[in-house]
């Protein structure tokens, strides 16, 4: 009400010069539209849409050809009682992925930054780079890298180290053998999961209020472990969501490994994960209505999985707000408050 | 003295325990990127010798020289595959940090209508997962007609969630009193955005610039679904192709070479940039 009622005064006097000291003024959205129109057109046509031509293409019979027919809930009712593949490699694969890399990288990482943190800088600056590089390796260099160390013959890297130390005396053949491909992925995985979630932990964790630490070892708190548990990580919660959502993404969105190591479909299907199952109908076998399915059911899965992350993370705790500060940033020489 | 033991100051015994403890960690990860430095220099006997080798002993560049003048052999030079990849991520990245700092000044700075929504909309697709949408992305580049078009390894990446999600948290942190100052010596939000905004948020736009850097230099995807010429792919996807189809002896080394060249420039960035990504870093908490 009260913003129409500027509008209309605004607009009544024009002669009037507009108050120009107000960063909120209503009746300029226009002004806030013009900022972020570019990247809302971008983002609408390659996230939005796509999102919704997914959701859409789900319910057809879709070969890249001939105009999509529906079908209703058909593709998804063949994903939950028809799909063999899906069933009995897909869905374990990904789960067991999931909270292996997801999970375990996540606590992995927040157990790393926290070790980081009690160190000096300089040590905590190489160690953080060499913690990190690994998620940078994507692509070529990743390939390259894996392939040689599991190569097998007996002149791969480990196969070599391991009859050196006497665990083996016949070369493994590592990316052929079903046995170990989810193994394989799965240590890939983790070593490329310390990402910029990682990151965010530790500058949450160099942010925590120094006071409460001194504050805490009068009350009682004795060790590294409990000032952890009872001071640390009530005061990062944020940037341990942040991270949650950054693993949750990462361990669905990483299933290339896979298809870059050793092809799509993977060798008995032993490391075929949601991601490369979508790949295998919508680009292999051209069922692409089918594929939108799996896509969706992905998409929902890792939303359903940060709703989960956030319902955890952002409990109703009176430690968290009532610590919780302004985070001071050092820009080039001047401090934002 | 008990107390604070977050970012000590100096050195003490009590954190010789943990580095033992996070050691051996820290050398698997770290293991495998001395090996791609390593790798890449070593000649021919040293990639086939018997035991295998880690470290290299007598470096040389033989490898680079292979991969250049195999590239020239074959119909397409690897200048040009290196000029799109330059061409794409220099506009890529250009376009992105543009777009993400307008909107994330908007987002963070202008109140209008739509704005918590469109706050709300960006922080759900940043768990978005772009492989999952790849055949409606297909089906959207055809229609616009950007089949074979630079425009196609471009425009899908320049809107990043995650990277607008870390500059708005920053610009959040630009106090207010700042903005009307300069608003009341009568500055137009253009002047506001490039004057104020601008200059105190370099070290969220360098970390924006090293996510978006990543993303397009490494990618595959545009190239392999996207472009059916093959002078207009990327390095990315030339040295895919080499090393794939490469099982050769031959092809060992030149794939060697292929993977220090699309991680070094990576490391490189993040080496240089590092600083800066921490401080952003410390504004990144989802509330």
């Amino acid at each position: 009400m009260e913003a129409q009622a500027n509008t209309a005064q605004t607009a009544a006097m024009p002669a009037k010069k507009r108050r120009k000291n107000k960063i909120s003024r209503r009746e300029n959205n226009w002004r806030g539209w013009l900022f972020i129109g570019p990247y809302a057109l971008i983002f609408s046509v390659f996230i939005l849409v796509p999102v919704v031509l997914a959701v859409i293409l789900s319910f057809t019979n879709f070969n890249a050809i001939q105009f999509p027919k529906f079908v209703g809930f058909l593709n998804y009712i063949t994903i939950l009682t028809n799909d063999a593949e899906f069933m009995k490699y897909v869905l374990p694969n990904t789960i067991i992925y999931a909270v292996v890399v997801g999970i375990g990288g996540y606590i992995l990482s927040f157990i790393l930054a926290w070790a980081l943190c009690n160190l000096t800088k300089p040590v905590r600056t190489v160690f953080a780079l060499i913690l990190y590089s690994p998620s940078m390796t994507t692509g070529v260099a990743m390939t390259v890298l894996w392939k040689v160390i599991f190569s097998g013959d007996q002149a791969g890297l480990l196969n070599s180290w391991l009859m050196e130390l006497g665990v083996i005396t016949e070369p493994i053949l590592w990316l052929t053998d079903a046995r170990y491909l989810l193994p394989i992925v799965i240590i890939i995985g983790l070593w490329s999961s310390m990402g910029i979630g990682f990151l965010s932990m530790i500058a949450g964790i160099l942010n925590t209020d120094a006071s409460l630490y001194e504050a805490a070892s009068i009350d009682g708190i004795t060790n590294r472990f409990q000032e952890m548990i009872y001071i640390t990580i009530p005061q990062m919660k944020p940037q341990m969501l942040f991270a949650a959502v950054m693993a949750i993404v990462g361990a669905f969105q990483n299933g290339m490994i896979s298809s870059m190591l050793v092809g799509n479909p993977s060798p008995g299907y032993a490391s075929q994960l949601l991601v490369n199952h979508i790949e295998d109908y919508g680009f292999l076998r051209y069922e692409m209505g089918y594929a939108a399915a799996i896509s969706v059911v992905l998409l929902l899965i890792v939303q359903l999985f940060s709703k989960g992350a956030n319902a955890l993370l952002t409990e109703k705790d009176p430690y968290g707000k009532a610590k919780s500060k302004p985070v001071k940033v050092q820009t080039e020489g001047k401090v934002i408050k | 003295m008990k107390g604070r033991k977050i970012n000590p100051k100096r050195f003490e015994i009590g954190q010789l325990k943990i580095i033992l403890l996070i050691l051996p960690l820290v050398i698997f990860m770290g293991m495998p990127i001395i090996f791609i430095l390593n790798h890449a220099f070593k000649p021919m006997e040293e990639l086939f010798a018997f035991p295998p080798t880690f470290f290299v002993k007598n470096a040389t560049l033989e490898n680079f020289s292979k991969l250049i003048k195999f590239s020239d052999s074959s119909g397409i030079p690897l200048s040009r595959y290196l000029f799109n990849s330059l061409i794409v991520t220099a506009v890529t990245v250009g376009l992105a940090l543009l777009l993400t700092t307008m909107s994330a000044f908007a987002l963070a700075k202008i109140k209008f209508k739509g704005r918590n929504m469109l706050a709300k909309i960006n922080q759900v697709a940043i768990m978005f997962v772009s492989t999952a949408v790849l055949i409606p992305r297909y089906l959207v580049i055809c229609k616009l007609g950007l089949i074979d078009n630079l425009l196609a390894h471009i425009l899908p990446l320049v809107a990043m969630p995650v990277a607008l999600f870390l500059v708005k948290q920053f610009v959040e942190q630009v106090p207010d009193s700042l903005l009307e100052a300069a608003y009341m010596d009568g500055a137009t939000d253009l002047d506001i955005y490039l004057k104020v905004i601008m200059p105190m948020i370099r070290p969220a736009v360098a970390t924006a610039a090293i996510l978006v850097f990543q993303q397009v230099w490494t990618n595959m995807e545009t190239s392999s679904y996207f472009f059916s010429d093959d002078s207009m792919k990327t390095l990315t996807f030339y040295m895919n192709t080499l090393v794939n189809a490469n099982n050769t002896v031959a092809g060992q080394g030149m794939a060697a070479a292929a993977s220090l060249i699309m991680f070094l420039p990576n490391l490189i960035l993040f080496i240089i940039l590092q600083n800066k990504v921490m401080n952003t870093m410390a504004n990144s908490g989802i509330k």
